[in-house]
């Protein structure tokens, strides 16, 4: 059956054979893929940012996500279990924007060439997401493969660790401008692709979109700036120590993954 | 065309039109420059028609109505595509670059044959009413709310002068691409009483990355069109209609 499904497409019969639904249902998995994208990078901007509350309130949010205020004990590879999703998830987003790239040197040149000429905002804001999209297929995956891997190097330390003995400062900072950027502009696109929040007037609705675009990109930009500059500092003051993990007690049941002799502080955390 | 007053203080305006004849294997594509001095009320209709009478009698350009409505004078003004005879040099800076077209057979200088893609456009989507039964020619013609035959009016105002398209990065890359013009076309028809198909003939024209699904939404066309049409809307709307057919 499928021999002979590619031996009608193979022969250019496939549109007599009915059309097929697969476009439209790539173009809703593309939208689809890259909302949940975008909604989870805004739910990971605030856990992440969460050291700019405080070590405790970052281990806090790293131990609820290895499950220990519900199984009483840390399992990291719950983490890699939901980065592993993430994986997925981004490589399929990723494979379905690529139908839309350029295909060929020429067809880059020409689109390049419009670009310029034009001087228009959606169409240099494409190519915004072209290049971030680009750029998020190689620093994405570092940053996802590392996390799938090592799920147990996350808290304030070993983030700070890696963030500045490890020397990733720099991806991150890359990672952040083309996620923030890539991400508010795929949020928009997809509102005036399908006719979400257009009113009654599209014109005024599509303004005051771009206009929440920007404050949204400007927003998590500042956040993420500031989060990575509260890491990297973290790093700095913890460089002498770079490995030892921060710890806290947990009413006398410290996660197994914990070292002891790591030690650094101590606080209590409410019932 | 000659006879526009020079303004007592109107601007020099420069002129840089592209200038290329196909047809010529030996002329290549050139910027040729010309000066004029703007006249009150001038558009780039008439200031084309004052440069080819006094500077370049082989200056080529369509125009037809000079109302913006027959669409035969559009093309890049500096880098937008937009209508000469609805362009006032007023609204302009003083050096004006004009381009043809792009994305259709180039004839001379600003002179493109829209005509025969639109034509082509029009067979593969097949924009004319498909009516199951013999019109009566001797009754009176069956009547339509005025509230449709407004949205069916809103949607045939298009005057296919081509700007959609060459605002259009997706067709620039991808030629194949029926463009805004063509999802208005089956919008308008979509919306016909008269018009016997449904939403699975128009999937058969438009559901698929060649059409509807293939628009990258980046908007030129809606930002360029002439006529103002609410081609962001028209192009939402398909998209929800094709994807809920194709659910079904």
């Amino acid at each position: 059956m499928k021999d002979n499904r590619s031996l009608i497409t193979g022969i250019g019969l496939d549109q007599c054979a009915g059309k097929s639904r697969l476009p439209a249902l790539l173009d809703l998995a593309q939208s689809l893929s890259g909302l949940l994208l975008a909604l989870f990078m805004w739910g990971h901007m605030f856990f992440v940012s969460s050291i700019l509350l405080g070590k405790e309130a970052m281990y806090t949010i790293t131990k609820a996500f290895e499950g220990y205020y519900i199984f009483g004990t840390s399992y990291p590879w719950i983490v890699s279990v939901a980065v592993f999703c993430v994986l997925i998830l981004f490589m399929f987003h990723a494979g379905l924007a690529l139908r839309k790239f350029p295909s060929s040197y020429q067809q880059y040149k020409t689109i390049l060439a419009h670009k310029s000429i034009l001087k228009h905002s959606d169409t240099s804001l494409w190519f915004v997401q072209v290049y971030t999209g680009f750029a998020m297929f190689f620093l994405g995956s570092a940053h996802l493969i590392i996390m799938l891997t090592h799920p147990a190097e996350i808290g304030p330390y070993a983030s700070s660790d890696r963030v500045w003995d490890g020397g990733m400062w720099p991806i991150y900072l890359l990672l952040l401008l083309a996620v923030e950027l890539h991400g508010s502009i795929d949020l928009y696109r997809l509102a005036v692709k399908w006719g979400w929040f257009q009113g009654s007037d599209p014109d005024a609705g599509r303004r005051h979109l771009k206009i929440a675009k920007w404050g949204i990109t400007g927003f998590f930009m500042l956040l993420g700036l500031l989060t990575l500059a509260a890491y990297i500092k973290i790093g700095i003051d913890h460089q002498a120590n770079a490995g030892e993990r921060y710890h806290v007690s947990l009413q006398g049941n410290l996660p197994d993954q914990m070292p002891t002799s790591a030690t650094v502080t101590t606080v209590r955390l409410p019932s | 065309m000659s006879g526009v007053a020079p303004d007592a203080k109107g601007r020099t305006l420069n002129f840089q039109i592209l200038r290329c004849n196909p047809q010529n294997e030996a002329s290549l594509p050139r910027i040729d420059h010309f000066e004029l001095e703007e006249a009150s009320g001038m558009t780039l209709f008439l200031a084309l028609n004052e440069i080819r009478d006094t500077q370049a009698p082989s200056l080529q350009f369509d125009f037809v109505c000079r109302a913006g409505i027959c669409g035969s004078c559009g093309m890049l003004i500096n880098g937008l595509p937009g209508l000469a005879c609805r362009t006032l040099t007023s609204s302009l800076p003083s050096t004006i670059t004009l381009a043809p077209l792009p994305g259709f057979e180039l004839i001379r200088d600003l002179s493109v044959n829209t005509g025969k893609w639109m034509r082509g456009m029009s067979e593969r989507l097949e924009t004319w009413i498909h009516d199951q039964e013999m019109p009566k020619l001797c009754s009176m013609e069956t009547p339509m709310e005025p509230e449709l035959a407004e949205q069916i009016y809103e949607l045939e105002r298009c005057i296919e002068c081509g700007c959609c398209i060459a605002g259009c990065g997706t067709y620039q890359m991808r030629e194949d691409f029926v463009g805004a013009v063509g999802m208005n076309q089956i919008g308008r028809f979509r919306l016909d009483p008269r018009d016997k198909r449904d939403d699975a003939d128009f999937y058969k024209l438009v559901g698929d990355d060649d059409g509807v699904f293939g628009c990258m939404t980046l908007l030129g066309c809606h930002d360029v069109c002439p006529k103002s049409l609410p081609l962001q809307t028209q192009i939402a709307f398909l998209r929800r209609k094709m994807l809920a057919h194709a659910l079904k």
